[in-house]
């Protein structure tokens, strides 16, 4: 309550600060602001890094912009890190307005309550190009293209395009195709990384013969599923049938699927192979997933872990250290090549004005990337950030992993399909594929069940 | 007990008795005063409630209007069905269950000495929020017994009648000379006299080893008598080493149940040493050898609270847990109101303690009842927190309920015209409900 009073009059302030009356608020705000500015400067030489040389930001003193994300603990924190550097080069005061999933309903009521936040970020291309249909999204300025077009291979650019115009600037991004696993069991079993399908059931196996229950599945949010689906989906029906199902130009009904879902119950079917069996997993929440893979001494509940780089951040809570306790090898390939799917949050103007640009090019920038990187937990799209930067090999290797796919990655494909199919809990995607851990032998039902969801959700 | 009924009832029945007020003031004056509360309860209240039921005729985007296809919709999405379904067993089960807690509560409190202090704990929930209390109730069905005490509790009795095996998940490893047989194992092969049996299998570590548990050594060959070893094939480390064969620090499957078949009657049985030899005598000569299931037997893992068949009741369970303190108060306040001549009398009478409770106390009792559980069921009505929080996603359609719904649509959907139209439709199941709970109340003012 408090804030949203504390915006409505910091906005009231701004405009009031054309007319003459208000010209002391504006002065005293300036004044605040070149005080900011001062400590910003000498700090930002500490960290050795010249402002000026890679980006030039005008001086916003007395712009308020409002940020809205979905991030929440240490990813908020990070974050306003990274913008508080925004604060300090140009003067500009930042709120971060915390929002629900899925933000883009989020920002419909803030947008019909008539008080858009500046910026928000959005993690699907659905979202964007559904705010631009809407008329929300405002295109980027030039400078905030130029940036981009410096820094981000052409595949990541496109996926902030609606139509041919440039609307979103991919902050950050998650590579989805990694299997994180238990360090202390793999060598105790004596198992090595797998680099194909059949290499990791052989794994799986070597570590169910040792004594420890081979997978973990955060099985109660669906959307760890559908990630573990579209990673064997890429890999074996390749990149356009992946298109073609991600826009439903192809039935889930397809042999392809049924193909994918047959090869995932190789894993998802097996007895004993996942922790808990099926109806733990469906209970287990993807935090518990990782952490009961890296605690327990030689004796955790499971030994691997699929799912985004994001995993580390769950690591963090238990005893288990990246890169030693716990180690990672990419998701191994089904088909001929290894798939890449990854995700992202893009910054998106919502109420275009200096300042909101300044900030997207700041965002679009390796300045702003690195600030983050550092801090951990954090991926980014930016093929010129120093991979050095990342606090851990781990991670650099990650990063090197992301920038080498070039565009050959795939964005999520749930994240791409309408959010009543692939982003409701308990809903459409999710739901059928909770289903389907619970009874992996019933894959023509299954996709029966999508198929139906699905023409429901995409209206065809 | 009408205290509390009493204490918001006075405001609430205008009494129409003249024309002019007591004080003499002007009606324009009273309206003056009235302004500001009516200006607040329109605009809180009134007009959410009026904007509620034009935007539940209006289509998804708020565009076009749409007659009554969003009530359409009510009735036939298949979520929004279960959810009803399941309202219904709230309203029946949540009120009466915690109503009937509360008033062997209050009649047995009123008994004992500490009575007050009993009430005390029990009403302690209340002061707990939704939130907080589904979040402890999500740890107690925790599926785990090590971290959900419902399951804890439930292995616990389990397990003392039924004992779980030491290695529940061994199975043979690749080039196995056994086979899988009705949960157990047996030998693809008969075995011989004098031939030491290799029985190797795999999948239990070191450290869930039953703790007497030795190096495996090779059997030596037996004369006139079937020798083997059964033992874990898997060196730490190393993989399975030497391929059925014991490795130096392979471990012996100490206790492990052995059984000689021949045409499927059992003609010996054994159990093996801590270094996992066995001796079985020459009659079982050319039988099988059998680890039957019992070895393998998984250990109990619980009921699983939060699954789909068990999870609505649950939910329930927590619900009473902080609503039947609050039941069992309003119950003694009643109680407290009794006349006690008429339980003398009847005790007099010759009643015994259970003919005056049933015949005397409950039905002095029940127009207190009947309001502690209206209230209850219009409470139960607009369940949510406890539904969004205990169930896990995978069972959220399963523990589904119209307010959880509501939010469903409204917000993870963006279906504002549906979930408009279940809203009034919730509005419209609690209307008659409060009705009746107004007019109790205005009686009892009379009275």
């Amino acid at each position: 309550m408090r804030s949203t009073s504390n915006t409505i009059r910091t906005r009231r302030t701004v405009k009031a600060a054309a007319t003459l009356l208000a010209g002391a608020l504006a002065l005293s705000l300036t004044a605040c602001g070149s005080d900011d500015d001062k400590s910003g400067g000498s700090e930002s030489s500490t960290g050795g890094k010249e402002s000026g040389d890679t980006l030039t930001l005008p001086k916003l003193d007395g712009t308020t912009l409002e940020v809205a994300a979905v991030w929440t603990g240490t990813e908020q924190a990070n974050f306003k890190k990274v913008l508080a550097e925004f604060e300090k080069r140009t003067g500009a005061k930042i709120t971060f307005v915390p929002a629900q999933d899925p933000i883009i309903n989020f920002l419909g009521s803030k947008i019909a309550g008539g008080s858009p936040p500046d910026v928000a970020m959005l993690p699907q291309p659905g979202a964007i190009k559904q705010a631009a249909d809407k008329g929300w999204a405002k295109p980027l300025g030039a400078e905030a293209q130029a940036e981009l077009a410096k820094n981000y291979s052409q595949g990541w650019q496109d996926i902030g395009k609606v139509g041919d115009k440039q609307y979103g600037v991919y902050y950050k991004a998650a590579n989805k195709s990694l299997i994180w696993y238990n360090a202390k069991v793999f060598e105790n079993a004596g198992a090595s990384d797998p680099a194909t399908w059949k290499d990791l059931l052989t794994t799986a196996q070597t570590v169910y013969d040792s004594g420890v229950t081979p997978f973990s599945i955060g099985g109660a949010d669906g959307w760890t599923l559908t990630d573990w689906f579209e990673n064997v989906y890429l890999s074996q029906a390749g990149p356009e049938k992946y298109d073609q199902l991600a826009q439903h130009k192809i039935k889930w009904t397809d042999p392809s699927v049924k193909e994918a879902l047959t090869t995932l119950a190789q894993v998802w079917g097996k007895k004993d192979w996942v922790a808990g069996g099926a109806s733990g997993a469906l209970q287990t929440e993807f935090p518990a997933s990782v952490t009961q893979t890296f605690t327990g001494g030689e004796q955790p509940k499971a030994a691997m872990v699929y799912e985004g780089d994001f995993v580390q951040v769950n690591i963090a809570d238990t005893k288990s250290k990246v890169g030693t306790d716990a180690k990672v090898f990419p998701f191994p390939k089904v088909g001929d090549t290894a798939p890449v799917v990854s995700g992202g949050d893009a910054a998106v103007i919502l109420k275009d004005s200096k300042g909101a640009q300044a900030l997207a090019t700041f965002l679009a920038s390796p300045d702003a990337a690195e600030i983050q990187a550092k801090l951990g937990g954090y991926l980014s799209p930016n093929k010129n950030v120093d991979v050095s930067v990342y606090p851990n090999e781990v991670q650099q290797t990650i990063a090197k992993a992301l920038i080498a796919a070039g565009d050959d990655f795939r964005f999520d494909m749930s994240d791409q399909a309408p959010q009543a199919f692939g982003g409701t809990p308990g809903k459409g995607e999710w739901k059928d594929l909770q289903d389907f851990l619970k009874n992996p032998t019933d894959v023509a039902g299954i996709q029966a069940k999508l198929e139906s969801d699905a023409a429901a959700a995409y209206g065809n | 007990m009408a205290t509390p009924a009493a204490a918001g009832a006075p405001g609430a029945p205008a009494p129409p008795r003249s024309r002019k007020s007591v004080t003499g003031t002007r009606r324009t004056v009273a309206a003056l005063f009235l302004l500001p509360a009516l200006v607040l309860l329109g605009a809180l209240v009134v007009y959410p409630i009026g904007y509620s039921v034009v935007r539940s005729f209006y289509d998804q985007s708020g565009d076009g209007f749409a007659g009554v296809d969003n009530y359409k919709a009510l009735f036939t999405d298949e979520g929004i069905r279960t959810a009803l379904k399941n309202n219904v067993i709230w309203v029946v089960f949540a009120p009466t269950v915690a109503t009937a807690l509360g008033l062997v509560f209050a009649v047995l409190t009123e008994r004992v000495r500490w009575g007050t202090a009993f009430k005390l704990v029990v009403f302690m929930p209340m002061a707990i929020s939704m939130l907080a209390a589904g979040i402890i109730f999500r740890l107690v069905y925790d599926q785990d017994p090590d971290k959900g005490v419902a399951n804890a509790v439930w292995v616990g009795v389990h397990d003392t009648f039924a004992e779980s095996s030491a290695f529940p998940k061994a199975h043979p490893g690749r080039d196995s000379p056994l086979r899988p047989q009705d949960g157990g194992f047996i030998t693809k092969a008969p075995v011989r006299t004098g031939v030491p049996v290799a029985l190797p299998l795999v999948g239990v570590a070191p450290d869930q080893m039953p703790g007497s548990a030795e190096k495996a050594v090779q059997a030596r060959p037996g004369q006139g008598e079937i020798t083997g070893t059964a033992w874990q094939d898997f060196t730490r480390g190393k993989g399975v080493g030497t391929l059925g064969a014991p490795d130096p620090s392979e471990l012996g499957y100490a206790g492990m149940r052995i059984e000689a078949v021949k045409d499927g009657e059992v003609v010996a049985s054994t159990k093996a040493a801590d270094d996992g030899t066995f001796t079985l005598p020459a009659k079982a000569d050319g039988a099988q050898l059998r680890l039957p299931a019992s070895n393998f037997k998984e250990a109990y893992n619980g009921l699983d609270w939060l699954g789909p068949s068990l999870v609505t009741p649950a939910i329930i369970g927590s619900y009473i847990w902080m609503w039947a303190g609050f039941a069992m108060v309003l119950i003694a306040a009643g109680l407290a109101g009794i006349p006690r001549e008429l339980l003398e009398a009847a005790r007099v009478d010759g009643a015994n303690e259970w003919q005056v409770f049933r015949r005397v106390t409950v039905p002095l009792l029940a127009p207190v009842l009947a309001v502690v559980a209206v209230t209850l069921m219009i409470n139960v009505l607009k369940v949510f927190d406890l539904v969004f929080i205990i169930a896990p996603g995978s069972s959220q359609d399963d523990a589904n309920v119209l307010a959880l719904e509501l939010y469903r649509k409204g917000f993870s959907e963006d279906q504002p015209g549906i979930a408009s139209a279940i809203a009034v439709f919730l509005l419209l199941l609690v209307i008659p409900v409060m009705w009746f709970n107004v007019r109790r109340l205005r009686r009892e003012v009379r009275r």
